[in-house]
């Protein structure tokens, strides 16, 4: 019975908590590509770099926060700059879709013009985060490191695996559940949400019923805006801030928005949690828990591991190639924003 | 008058602009370096040509440019170089029968899928799913141990199976079999579904190829690379040493290590235009054929020629298909050049957007244009290090040598290039969305 | 009205209109610019001749949305719900201009569709193609227009729901509201009209009341079917 505790410990400790923390910022990453893709109707290649760009300028709001002796100790003062930081990528989606994006909309151009604009932008904001901040790895990271260590569990328990919990998987998963309760009562409680809806579901109608496109397209990217800072911060809390990290997401965050059907939040957010267990449980090496599980003696001389870690990005490509196959429009399909 | 002329003699002018320029650096910088440029030029060319069919002739959008590279790049190393026997006979029959138990599954699977699919969805995503599982377990039960054997023969030098030691000129076909192939099962996924699912699943597949090749080491040799691959073109050294080439040399008036290592860069020049030559001509004559004139009918009216009863699909995986292959070569010549096979060299946005912009720049469907991109481009994308730092140095020679922005200006100067693509691209798209040659149409009054 | 797309007039001088509480039908045969000159009325499309007059104000060069605003009802003959929102949220939508409370208006609408009332929380892209119908119109009802322009509203329902329409709408006209449709089911449609416009190649071909056209002969013979 100890045993299968144990194994269950280790698989919650080293599967179930880092996937949550994992896939909620995947889940805010894509719910943002999916809000373009609803409203604007393109895959938003330049959404990565905007994480970056949001969360460098949160970067900034910190250092400043903590050179002036700020603190929320024990919570990382980052979440205190995150206005900061939302406030510069909301400014900086503005601009782009003013100076860039506006122009080809009124043109009426195709989504995939939309699209190789958006790379070009993508460029552009990484160059800027780059020449701003440079390439390197940014910790920006304080408070309180775990809210119960590995030992303190199993003093607690008295078993012979640990559970820990690290304060930015605890704040990733909180502010998770706080964003998407947010974004999902404004789009289905508010006037303005519900405009983005019918927006989203029927431009002609939408235009017909008195609705301006303009007001839905700047919420839109001010929502955008936002999840694509507070997801990049969380991903950078977590693990750390580096420029190329975030264009190493863009592959899983497309992945989960289009496993859960482009243009679905809902499915989005359920995306970015498939697409994360998978590849965390893929890429587990099971071997402690075959011990666990197995007759006493028996101990396997493998990891027992499915796919080395490297192939990581292979496993949401997989994922997406199987959606694609069997259901291109995503598990759930029909509903749009 | 004037801009009459200009627009008639187009193409002409803007190449001869093309060609002054790397006579320009050749008498400023050297000969050598401007060949170096050329041949660089010439292998975007190519890859140019290659995205320009699938962009241009069908608007499919390929963002996996670098992965097909790569696969080109895997091609020359399997072919050229020599097998390694320790290690074949370490591990290359536990290898052989992983393939096959891989190649086995893929074949039960089919047929699986066709005897039990056709009747219920659910029973044959579960004879899928078992079959895949078992056949998994049962090539990894075989690859493993021989992976680890192949791996462990010499690492330091070689740690992989080798090739086949073939002349590496073979390799460029193969490359472009090998880009095909994996063209051809990306196509089957996402074409003829939404148009931004090809951009991702290709990103996808290019991020995958490059973490196989990266990772795989029994077969490439991952990160500790491959080198000394042979060449198609003589040696310097053997060259130095002949006599015939030091004569040779003398007559030009040039030191014989400076003319040998001209001497190589030059004959490459010369395989690489025979190639852009052939497959210049081969694209001109296809473009202009009726299969030509279909495929921009296609593009430019999905809805219509559908309704005429063309078969969209199939005609869109026929086009991605041969300029994913077109790119593959590119790869094989582009390793080929380098002579060493250097998997995290392959950055697969980074420079997958510097050929889309070749071809946006040059002109999406004119194969002129793509050539002159490829070229346009690529030598600035070399040239602008140097400019940008000058630029910079310049700019800021007001300052103090150590002044902390002069500083941080000059280690950005790198990072600065992509970000003047970017906007390189998004004003082409704006200001000039046709680029330098744009395509031939009819006349429209 | 003279207008049309690119170069071709659809429209050659064609005049309709309809008064408060009225009902007009535009009928004629397929190609005959019915759709056209009911967009031409909402200005979807711009006149090259002619003008557009409401409550006696040259509204000629307002855009669709303006329109709304002045108080012009559009039900476009497809896609004409939110199909991934509720009933309801397809009725505020329709009241999106409208600054003051809405509730009366909605009520207003379940009164005269109570089957949509029933089904006020369920998604319109699940619901019949009548009740659908039922729900465009709604929607169009929720600006309180004066003037209510369907476009083919019977498009592709089955004859009692059909009638059941028809029934709806002249309770519509009832209530004050200038309606004024175009449609396939002539002979149904102009038994219910006040006024019967019988447009052919982008023009008047015959004006009267609707009973008038019904007994007229050469209506009958040509666009009725005897």
């Amino acid at each position: 019975m100890t045993d299968f505790i144990n194994a269950l410990i280790v698989l919650a400790n080293f599967i179930l908590v880092p996937a949550l923390t994992y896939g909620s910022q995947l889940a805010l990453g894509a719910l943002g590509v999916t809000l373009v893709y609803g409203v604007l109707r393109f895959s938003n290649f330049a959404h990565g770099e905007m994480m970056a760009f949001g969360t460098m300028i949160t970067i900034f709001g910190t250092w400043g926060l903590q050179a002036l002796g700020v603190s929320i100790a024990p919570l990382p003062t980052a979440l205190l700059a995150l206005p900061l930081g939302i406030a510069g990528a909301v400014a900086l989606s503005l601009i782009l879709d003013k100076t860039v994006y506006k122009y080809h909309r009124q043109r009426k151009a195709s989504p995939v013009i939309f699209l190789i604009v958006s790379i070009g932008l993508m460029f552009f904001i990484g160059g800027l985060v780059r020449f701003i901040i440079g390439p390197g790895d940014q910790i920006f990271f304080d408070g309180t490191r775990f809210i119960f260590s590995a030992r303190d569990f199993k003093r607690a328990t008295g078993l012979d695996e640990g559970l820990a919990l690290k304060m930015t998987q605890a704040v990733t998963i909180i502010t998770a559940i706080i964003v998407v309760a947010a974004m999902f009562w404004f789009l289905n409680k508010t006037r303005t949400g519900k405009s983005m809806r019918a927006f989203s579901d029927n431009e002609n109608l939408a235009l017909l019923s008195g609705i301006n496109p303009d007001r839905v397209v700047m919420i839109t990217w001010i929502l955008v805006g936002a999840l694509a800072t507070i997801a990049g911060t969380l991903y950078g809390l977590d693990k750390s801030f580096k420029p190329f990290s975030f264009m190493q997401l863009l592959l899983p965050i497309f992945a989960a928005a289009i496993v859960g059907g482009v243009g679905n939040p809902l499915g989005a957010i359920a995306g970015g949690y498939v697409i994360a267990f998978s590849e965390i449980a893929v890429t587990f090496a099971y071997k402690k828990v075959v011990t666990y599980l197995g007759p006493d003696s028996f101990q396997p001389d493998s990891l027992v591991q499915l796919l080395g870690t490297d192939y990581k990005i292979a496993v949401s490509f997989i994922i997406l190639v199987i959606v694609l196959i069997v259901r291109p429009t995503g598990i759930f399909s029909g509903k749009t924003l | 008058m004037n801009q009459t002329f200009f627009n008639q003699y187009r193409t002409p002018i803007l190449y001869s602009v093309m060609a002054l320029l790397l006579v320009i650096v050749g008498v400023g910088q050297g000969w050598s370096v401007a060949f170096t440029i050329l041949n660089l030029c010439l292998i975007s060319a190519i890859m140019s040509l290659g995205v320009n069919m699938q962009w241009g002739y069908a608007g499919l959008f390929n963002v996996g440019v670098m992965g097909f590279a790569a696969l080109g790049g895997l091609a020359a190393v399997l072919v050229s170089m020599p097998p390694v026997e320790e290690a074949r006979a370490a591990g290359g029959q536990g290898i052989l029968v992983g393939l096959l138990i891989l190649i086995a599954t893929i074949f039960v699977s089919i047929l699986a899928w066709k005897q039990f699919g056709a009747k219920s969805k659910k029973t044959g995503y579960w004879m899928l799913f078992v079959i895949i599982a078992v056949g998994y377990a049962l090539m990894r039960l075989f690859f493993l141990p021989s992976v680890e054997a192949i791996e462990a023969v010499n690492p330091s030098v070689t740690g992989y199976l080798g090739g086949l030691g073939l002349p590496i000129i073979l390799s460029w076909p193969v490359g472009m079999v090998f880009a095909a192939g994996a063209a051809y099962v990306i196509g089957k996924v996402a074409l003829g579904l939404r148009s931004d699912y090809l951009a991702i699943a290709t990103l996808g597949i290019s991020e995958i190829v490059l973490y196989f090749i990266k990772n795989e080491e029994w077969l490439t040799r991952g990160v500790k690379n491959v080198n000394g691959l042979p060449r198609p073109v003589p040696y310097e050294v053997d060259l130095q040493q002949a006599t015939w080439f030091q004569q040779f040399a003398a007559d030009w008036g040039m030191e014989v290590a400076e003319a040998s290592s001209l001497f190589v860069k030059v004959c490459y020049a010369g395989l690489f235009i025979v190639v852009i030559a052939i497959l210049m001509y081969l694209s001109e004559t296809a473009l202009k054929s009726p299969w030509g004139r279909m495929m921009r009918a296609i593009r430019d009216n999905e809805v219509a020629a559908a309704a005429m009863g063309k078969d969209v699909v199939k005609r869109h995986l026929t086009i991605f298909v041969i300029g994913s292959a077109v790119i593959g070569l590119a790869g094989a010549m582009l390793t080929t050049l380098d002579g060493q096979f250097t998997p995290v060299g392959y950055q697969p946005l980074r420079f997958t957007f510097l050929i889309w912009v070749m071809v946006i720049i040059g002109g999406s469907g004119n194969n002129w244009g793509a050539v002159l991109g490829g070229f346009f481009i690529w030598f600035f994308w070399i040239e602008a290090e140097p400019i940008g730092l000058w630029l910079v140095d310049t700019l800021t020679s007001f300052m103090e040598p150590t002044h902390w922005l002069r500083l941080h200006l000059m280690d950005s100067a790198a990072h600065m290039r992509l970000m003047t693509v970017g906007i390189v691209l998004l004003i082409a798209l704006r200001y000039a969305p046709e680029g330098l040659i744009p395509e031939r149409t009819a006349r429209k009054h | 009205m003279t207008g049309g797309y690119g170069a071709a007039d659809i429209l050659k001088e064609c005049t309709i209109g309809v008064d408060r509480g009225e009902i007009a039908v535009i009928v004629g045969p397929n190609g005959a610019g019915k759709s056209t000159a009911m967009k031409a009325t909402f200005g979807m499309l711009p006149l090259r001749e002619g003008q557009v007059m409401f409550d006696g104000e040259d509204i000629t060069h307002l855009k669709p949305e303006e329109r709304v605003v002045k108080g012009m009802g559009f039900v476009p003959q497809t896609h004409n719900v939110f199909t991934s929102m509720t009933v309801e949220e397809n009725l505020e939508m329709g009241a999106f201009i409208r600054e003051d409370d809405i509730s009366d208006s909605i009520e207003q609408v379940y009164e005269l569709f109570p089957i949509l009332k029933e089904k006020r929380r369920q998604p319109a892209g699940e619901l019949s193609g009548g009740q659908r119908q039922q729900v465009a119109v709604g929607r169009a009802m929720m600006t309180q227009p004066k003037v209510l322009l369907l476009d083919e509203p019977t498009a592709g329902v089955s004859p009692i729901v059909m009638d059941e329409l028809f029934d709806r709408i002249i309770e519509i006209a009832r209530t004050g509201v200038a309606i004024l449709m175009v449609e396939q089911n002539a002979k149904q449609a102009l038994e219910i009209a006040d006024k019967g416009y019988v447009l052919v190649q982008g023009s008047n071909r015959f004006t009267d009341t609707g009973e008038a056209l019904l007994a007229n002969p050469d209506v009958r013979r040509s666009f009725l079917g005897g």
